[in-house]
């Protein structure tokens, strides 16, 4: 198990080092620079020079590149171009407390609301407690979050003003964004737990288990949920990285300064830096996630084996 | 003889998209106790959904519609399934078909063996692991400490099986219900589990009711037979009543398909025809169409039930005084 992790830890090592040289090259091919063309072409020459190189951006590109790389094993990610001097790892950090708190919340709750919703369907197989949980989930999933965002702010926020309705000031602020985003995950996980549950709740271990006397509820949690929680555990990877690196549209609507405008920000405004720190921080944090989610698979299913733990 | 188990008549219907099928037409069985009843038939007789009714552990789509269960001289056919926790595991266990399927392969095999005991003794964690170990030592597993920490995939089906009926037999239950244990095994395991079986039988004294498609299996293993065919018993006796003075037209059927080695390139007997319809089921006797000696009543009326003695009786039209002797009615 502890080889395994280790290769895996290796090739993330590769994946990550592939993704910074693909995205560092591919940006500097986008036409312009990071700083403003009306103003710089003011300055003289050996004035734009001296900005270049006070950036590194007047060396040749692979010497720019491979003093980013040594950089980047220091640790140091270079610093802002579009925000003065910041050091880029800590306005990501900055701007990544708000959209994992929102995140992880909106997971937590999708999740469990999710989890217990699909359950209930598949148990309660063909009754309006099951038709009820799939118009849910078709709305959860066709619905786009931002409408959900808008509809929530309006009513919630404005109308019977529970809730803040924008900016990001006191743990409240995170209430109403994170509601908005676990629609679809409850959606989601909902359909998936239903179909996995109806077809484990017709196996033979099932009515073995209840041969044994057990109680409907130790039957639908020890022998059913287990067995049917695998496909949850996959799309739960995607979803995790999805919400905890920030939405955009949500994020803009309730005014959170969480790292998905960020992205957008910076990528507008050529900040070289910035975006390449990003995309080491997004591709790291995906390739851990789906790690944790093959070890999660094998803790979940004895019969699903890590490549190299053959005994 | 005091009856341990007594079913009376049990009529028990299965809703689906075509109709209702009626699979159980009046079902009734007596198992007294330390005895192995054989429950014998063909796929769709209604074997399975028999005991699925005693147990209470019929799809939601079926019902008991009537007749009567006695277990122990109590009723327990209106039982709900939560009245029925209490039997179930404890008082009656249950065997399934296939050993690949019918354990949670994501459990160990001791917490699936443990966790019976935990619903119904006060063993504490330390003594459910003891017998739990002492359970697969029984049913003759090697290692038992180490399948006890083991997953279902690490053993092989035979073992599993094992597996199976140690957990049913780990409550000490007084009626275990078998249903076709060796059908999805190796002939050769089928022969270990029979074994198995009875001399645990023999140890504890539980009595079985047995259901199987292969009577060559239950000459050896049973006191008693029933013969099942469309929904209802069509012969019932003891192994001896059945394997030698058998009357009914089907159970003769059975018994002469049964393949013999000594007549190695002979082709084997069968029975021509298939099984009734249960969603419309005939009239008359439920074998009529496929009956070799079926004479016009057959098709119209159901026979009644004849005793040929104190133990051994059937329903056919040829036991009738009136059964035109030509059709071999009666063959003595």
């Amino acid at each position: 198990m502890n080889r395994y992790i280790l290769k895996r830890l290796v090739y993330l090592a590769v994946t990550l080092l592939v993704i910074t040289t693909l995205t560092f090259f591919l940006m500097h091919s986008l036409p312009g620079t990071p700083f403003d063309e009306d103003k710089i072409s003011r300055l003289s020459a050996a004035q734009q020079q001296q900005i270049y190189a006070s950036y590194g951006l007047d060396k040749p590109l692979y010497i720019q590149f491979f003093r980013y790389l040594t950089n980047m094993f220091k640790g140091d990610f270079g610093t802002s171009t579009l925000y003065l001097g910041m050091p880029v790892s800590r306005i990501v950090l900055n701007r990544i407390l708000p959209s994992a708190l929102i995140g992880f919340q909106a997971v937590l709750f999708g999740v469990v609301i999710g989890l217990v919703l699909g359950i209930i369907a598949a148990y309660r197989h063909n009754t309006s407690m099951d038709y009820m949980t799939m118009i849910i989930s078709v709305l959860g999933i066709s619905i786009p979050n931002f409408v959900v965002a808008a509809l929530l702010q309006y009513f919630l926020g404005f109308k019977l003003g529970w809730f803040p309705v924008a900016y990001w000031e006191s743990y409240a602020n995170s209430i109403l964004p994170s509601l908005a985003l676990s629609f679809g995950v409850i959606a989601q996980i909902a359909r998936f737990i239903r179909t996995e549950m109806l077809s484990v709740l017709q196996q033979d271990y099932i009515l073995m288990a209840q041969s044994k006397g057990l109680s409907p509820a130790k039957i639908l949690v020890k022998h059913a949920l287990r067995n049917s929680i695998l496909p949850v555990v996959t799309i739960l990877g995607s979803i995790v990285v999805n919400l905890l690196t920030g939405s955009l549209a949500v994020e803009s609507i309730y005014s959170v300064p969480g790292i998905g405008s960020l992205f957008v920000d910076t990528i507008k405004a050529n900040d070289y830096s910035t975006i390449l720190g990003l995309t080491v921080f997004y591709s790291a944090f995906y390739v851990v996630v789906i790690l944790i989610i093959d070890i999660l698979y094998c803790l979940i299913d004895p019969r699903i084996r890590l490549a190299s733990a053959k005994e | 003889m005091n009856q341990l188990l007594e079913v009376d008549n049990l009529k028990i219907n299965l809703e689906t998209q075509s109709g209702t099928v009626q699979a159980v037409r009046g079902v009734s069985l007596k198992l007294a106790p330390k005895q192995i009843l054989a429950v014998v038939g063909e796929s769709g007789s209604g074997k399975s959904m028999t005991v699925k009714g005693i147990l209470k552990l019929l799809p939601k789509t079926g019902g008991i519609v009537g007749g009567k269960i006695l277990f122990e001289g109590k009723d327990i056919t209106d039982y709900s399934v939560k009245q029925m926790r209490s039997i179930n595991g404890s008082e009656m266990s249950m065997i399934f078909q296939d050993p690949m399927t019918s354990l949670n392969p994501t459990m160990t095999i001791g917490k699936q063996i443990s966790e019976v005991l935990r619903e119904h003794t006060k063993m504490n964690a330390k003594q459910r692991r003891a017998r739990a170990v002492e359970l697969l030592n029984l049913v003759g597993i090697s290692y038992p400490e180490k399948r006890y920490s083991q997953y279902p995939h690490q053993l092989s089906g035979g073992m599993r099986q094992r597996v199976v009926i140690a957990i049913a037999l780990a409550c000490n239950p007084k009626v275990l219900i078998a249903d076709e244990p060796t059908t999805a095994l190796d002939v050769t395991i089928q022969a270990q589990i029979l074994d198995l079986m009875r001399s645990l039988q023999e140890k504890f004294g539980t009595a079985i009711i047995l259901i199987t498609h292969n009577l060559g299996v239950v000459a050896n293993i049973a006191q008693n037979v029933s013969v099942m065919y469309g929904g209802m018993i069509v012969e019932s006796g003891t192994v001896e009543e059945i394997f030698y003075d058998a009357k009914h037209p089907y159970t003769l059927g059975l018994l002469a398909s049964i393949p013999n080695v000594d007549e190695k390139d002979k082709e084997l007997n069968i029975i021509p025809g298939t099984p009734p319809d249960l969603i419309d089921p005939p009239k008359g006797c439920p074998f009529s169409s496929r009956c070799p000696r079926a004479m016009e009543v057959c098709h119209q009326y159901a026979p009644e039930k004849t005793m040929v003695s104190g133990t051994h009786w059937l329903s056919c039209w040829l036991m009738d005084p009136r059964a035109d002797k030509q059709h071999g009615g009666d063959r003595a």
